[in-house]
């Protein structure tokens, strides 16, 4: 018989190897899904995993692409992933996203049209700020008052929105544009354009920012003091305050990083990519972010990929919608399966199955 | 060998120009096909097109696509994978078409409920949603007994807000008493938002629940409350038999077939279509029996007085809210008025959000 056992130490293997295996099982899965709707299984999961890369008629278009639709992801499952690792749960990195953008945009549109170099680096401040003091008020609230962070950063997400509605509708709308909701395309305006840094690459200054969002996050969790805190923190909450970290200021501190990367998002993707502040510019970059951060395993470098390959996923998804006619809650429940074949699969890193002979055990 | 070699080689000389005959139409979707109102209402019309064409047309679609980045992706890839014309049935897409049309000035871009046209290869095309706002207005006027209609509103675009005046105007103009809440969401799509709003609508008084969203959710929510409801874009009676009264059904079909002939024509050039009654774009879904007949006859009456232009649901004497004028008396409202209103009439008692 089949009997579960407790692995005195998580299996170090498994960690690593877990995201692959749940990569290979979502592929197989997916593609008796993608059959079972009268499409051909290896097309698509060609098409979804391979095309976006390889493919003559759209790598050299989707490639860039990928950078783009991955960077602000990484950035933000960076900062998410630290405050994951001192168990602080910051659930609203899509609202500080929110709060970032609008902050950047509004210097941008407050300038608008003077020319001038020191207006994107100010757009990068006010983005890092706003993120940061949207982030803080569940920070000061559990700090001061010992609420739950989840909850108070996830509601934050519904407040930010109905601010970002009421500025597309009223403070930042175009005034050139009659009727219509949103603010300038600030594309068009040189100085606040977050353009791409070589042509045809993608690489805007939001992709090198999570580069070195990365580098820092990993070396702060490796070689610096403040990241061996956190995660003694998270692991040891009581062996934490017996040596002298202080649980406040971490809760502060992680959730001010993680709110400053996420407004940074935000306000690189107004500037860039998104191109203006409209009501639905937000399509939930904090909450897909959670997920890469986890799939990432928490780990700076792990995050990189994870990222790509999420991003790999909705890029491809959009070719199978387009080449193949999959409906788009297929590539949804291919999505999900990601992170249920992954969730699945660390129960192996706690535990391993053992097959015994007989009843007895 | 030689014979087969022949064959084959005539064969693909005979394959080329039928292959190059197809029309590749691309079609991006804000929500799901499924739906059962907007963007189920553009799908009709592709299957419409596709059957009416045959081979000669290749249809694609991507669904649920986001403004902005999203959309301008999906375009282009649409573009790179050689579509010749791209079906965009939302209006927030327009800075993203703008911007691949002038990047591909081979492919044909239709945009619906568009206002931003900097290329000539795109063509925008919307429907006179308010003539049919001004029917369902007539009827909510005279089936009310709370004298409270609520309205669940999407966007605060000028489409959207038309609506809102036509409808009350023609409440009004049956029953003075009437009294419109209207709740917006922001969203085009969103079912369980859209239910909320009907259950709160309905909670302050409301007997009559419009809708300018795209899902079936209200249309359900009414028919649990015993209220009643008109669908969105698509005939949604299968939601609430007993609540749903009609719906202005949209019918893009006949204009999709035009502008597909008239690539395969090569007469294809760049338009703004407004199209209404007339044209047969809209129409409303079969009136349900609970309508008394006088009433379904003066619906009738309304249709088609619209239709034949012997009748503008904006006539004057008409004022804003604040009380200015806006049209005199008998003076008819200019579309360039209607395609960027942000104002409501008088009478409507809550503030337009901006």
């Amino acid at each position: 018989m089949i009997r579960l056992e407790k692995r005195k130490e998580p299996s170090k293997f498994w960690r690593i190897a877990n995201p692959f295996l749940a990569v290979v099982l979502t592929m197989l899965a997916g593609g008796v899904m993608f059959a079972m709707l009268g499409k051909d299984p290896i097309v698509a999961i060609r098409l979804i995993f391979f095309d976006p890369i390889f493919s003559e008629t759209f790598g050299s278009y989707s490639r860039p692409q990928l950078l783009i639709k991955s960077a602000p992801l990484i950035l933000i499952a960076v900062g998410l992933a630290i405050g994951f690792k001192a168990n602080v749960w910051n659930i609203g990195a899509e609202g500080q996203y929110i709060i970032g953008a609008l902050f950047g945009a509004g210097v941008a549109l407050a300038f608008f049209p003077a020319p001038g170099a020191h207006i994107f680096p100010l757009m990068v401040l006010a983005g890092a700020l706003g993120g940061f003091l949207w982030a803080m008020i569940p920070a000061i609230l559990k700090t001061r008052f010992n609420t739950n962070e989840i909850l108070v950063s996830l509601l934050l997400v519904y407040v930010a929105e109905r601010i970002l509605a009421a500025m597309a509708l009223g403070l930042m709308r175009n005034p050139d544009i009659a009727g219509f909701p949103g603010s300038r395309d600030l594309r068009r305006y040189e100085a606040a354009h977050n353009a791409e840094l070589f042509a045809g690459t993608g690489i805007h200054w939001g992709v090198v920012a999570a580069l070195i969002a990365v580098i820092f996050a990993y070396a702060m969790m490796t070689r610096h003091m403040l990241g061996f805190h956190i995660q003694l923190a998270g692991q040891a909450p009581r062996a934490a305050r017996f040596g002298g970290v202080a649980p406040a200021r971490l809760v502060v501190i992680c959730l001010g990083i993680a709110g400053a990367l996420a407004g940074l998002a935000g306000m690189f993707e107004v500037s860039g990519p998104g191109g203006q502040v409209r009501i639905e510019f937000a399509s939930g970059y904090g909450f897909t972010a959670i997920i890469v951060a986890f799939l990432g395993r928490l780990n700076p470098f792990g995050i990189v990929l994870a990222g790509l390959l999420l991003g790999l996923t909705y890029i491809g998804g959009e070719l199978g919608q387009m080449m193949l006619q999959l409906p788009g809650a297929a590539i949804q429940v291919f999505q999900g399966m990601l992170l249920f074949f992954l969730l699945a699969l660390d129960f192996q890193t706690n535990y391993r199955l053992r097959l015994t002979k007989g009843v007895r055990a | 060998m030689k014979k087969l070699l022949t064959a084959a080689v005539l064969s693909a000389a005979l394959a080329t120009p039928v292959l190059a005959d197809t029309t590749k139409v691309g079609f991006i979707y804000i929500g799901p096909v499924g739906d059962f109102g907007w963007t189920a209402g553009h799908d009709r019309a592709r299957q419409e097109l596709q059957d009416h064409f045959g081979d000669a047309v290749e249809t694609n679609i991507v669904e649920n696509v986001d403004y902005g980045a999203d959309a301008e992706r999906v375009m282009t890839q649409m573009a790179l994978s050689g579509t010749d014309v791209i079906f965009a049935a939302s209006f927030g897409y327009g800075p993203d078409v703008n911007a691949v049309a002038g990047r591909f000035p081979n492919v044909h871009f239709q945009h619906a409920t568009g206002y931003i046209q900097e290329h000539d290869n795109i063509s925008l095309y919307d429907a006179r949603f308010y003539e049919g706002r001004a029917v369902l207005g007539h009827i909510a006027g005279k089936m009310t007994e709370t004298n409270t209609i609520g309205y669940i509103a999407s966007y605060p675009i000028p489409a959207v807000i038309s609506g809102i005046n036509s409808a009350y105007l023609h409440a009004k103009a049956v029953n003075p008493d009437v009294n419109f809440r209207i709740i917006w969401t922001y969203s085009w799509f969103d079912p369980a938002l859209e239910a909320d709003a009907a259950e709160t609508l309905i909670e302050q008084g409301a007997d009559v629940i419009m809708q300018h969203t795209d899902s079936t959710a209200a249309v359900r929510v009414a028919e649990d409350a015993g209220v009643m409801a008109f669908g969105q874009a698509s005939d949604m009676v299968e939601f609430g038999p007993t609540a749903h009264l009609s719906a202005i059904v949209d019918r893009w079909a006949p204009y999709y077939i035009s502008r597909i002939q008239a690539v395969k024509d090569g007469t294809w050039e760049a338009q703004n279509s407004w199209m209404g009654f007339a044209d047969g774009v809209i129409e409303m879904a079969p009136w349900n029996d609970r309508i008394p007949a006088e009433l379904q006859q003066e619906a009738d009456a309304l249709i088609a007085a619209i239709a034949a232009g012997e009748y503008h649901p904006f006539t004057g004497p008409l004022n804003r809210q604040d009380g200015t004028p806006w049209l005199a008396d008998g003076e008819v409202a200019e579309d360039g008025d209607l395609a960027s209103m942000n104002f409501y009439v008088e009478g409507i008692t809550q503030e337009l959000p901006n």
